[in-house]
């Protein structure tokens, strides 16, 4: 019996996964980020068609739920994530602040 | 020769005047860095007889102090002085921060409201004294004043200082700069004008920015 969630999850896996590899196509992201990414849908895809195989993942890590394997990555990630934002935004804001200044000084 | 730097956003009201009384006590090297002003800040300063810089977009108080100092530097200065252009500042304290910069005593003079005689309200000087216990944490410095725009630096120390911090944070960039650098100096007393109608929450409001760009700084670093 498949449920709801199953199927809402690996539609968006799908989606998300289409989108990173437009993304490669495009050139915007390089083919390390798009295996990246590929990695974690395709990860999410494979648990949503066979949740009763991820305890025995989440067991390798020592986590005791399934589920919760996710919860943990995903916040990892997140916080990975908003901090590369964090610093590639800071890398921006000084190139700009150069840009403006220079401007300014002619 | 003394360079006065202004960062100015939105001070077409108070610039021009600012301008002319500094002109008045005898300093007519001023550069104005407009930054990004939605009003007539530049040409209020170009008319008051000050050098114009302009940022097309608006970069914060310590990115627009930083393109004054470096522009300051190369016209040969003997002391290069950073003044607010809001009218706090008095322009005969200028020789106050600039005495000790020029007799070699100090590369850095920062004006301290705290040792002259300022009536500072009781809430600023809570936010503001809040601000000197922070830098004494965060950077090991005790200062009596942490947050003062009043401040001069000897050409050497202007050619070396590299402000990060674009916006309010800058204050305490320098400082720890000072610090880190092992930079000579000093505080001079100064008078803080409480008067102004600009003193309203707009300037308690800029107190709390400076309190949250100095915590979130040193988060950062």
């Amino acid at each position: 019996m498949i449920s709801i969630i199953q199927v809402i999850a690996v539609v968006f896996g799908l989606f998300a996964w289409s989108r990173a590899w437009l993304r490669w196509k495009g050139r915007e992201i390089t083919i390390g980020e798009f295996f990246f990414w590929s990695f974690c849908w395709l990860a999410l895809i494979l648990v949503a068609f066979f949740p009763q195989k991820s305890p025995y993942f989440a067991n390798i890590l020592g986590i005791q739920r399934g589920v919760d394997i996710f919860v943990y990555l995903g916040v990892t990630l997140l916080f990975y994530l908003v901090f590369r934002m964090y610093v590639r935004m800071e890398k921006m804001e000084q190139a700009l602040t150069k840009i403006v200044r220079e401007l300014a000084k002619k | 020769m003394v360079w006065v730097v202004i960062a100015a956003f939105n001070e077409a009201a108070t610039i021009g005047t600012v301008v002319k009384d500094l002109a008045d006590h005898g300093y007519k090297n001023v550069i104005v860095v407009d930054d990004g002003s939605q009003d007539a800040t530049s040409k209020a300063a170009k008319e008051a007889g000050a050098v114009t810089l302009t940022h097309g977009v608006n970069r914060g108080q310590g990115a627009a102090l930083q393109t004054g100092i470096e522009y300051a530097t190369t016209k040969n200065p003997d002391v290069i002085v950073t003044f607010d252009a809001d009218g706090q500042h008095r322009p005969e304290d200028i020789q106050a921060v600039v005495k000790p910069v020029k007799e070699g005593k100090a590369q850095i003079a920062f004006g301290s409201r705290f040792l002259g005689k300022s009536d500072v309200p009781l809430l600023r000087k809570i936010l503001l004294k809040a601000g000197i216990a922070l830098v004494w944490i965060f950077y090991g410095v005790k200062m009596t004043d942490a947050h003062n725009g009043l401040r001069a630096f000897s050409p050497e120390a202007a050619e070396n200082l590299n402000l990060r911090s674009d916006r309010m944070g800058h204050a305490s960039e320098i400082i720890e700069w000072v610090r880190r650098e092992k930079i000579p100096y000093m505080e001079v007393p100064v008078v803080i004008k409480y008067h102004t109608s600009r003193q309203g929450h707009g300037s308690y409001l800029q107190a709390v920015r400076v309190f949250v760009d100095m915590v979130w700084r040193k988060l950062t670093q």
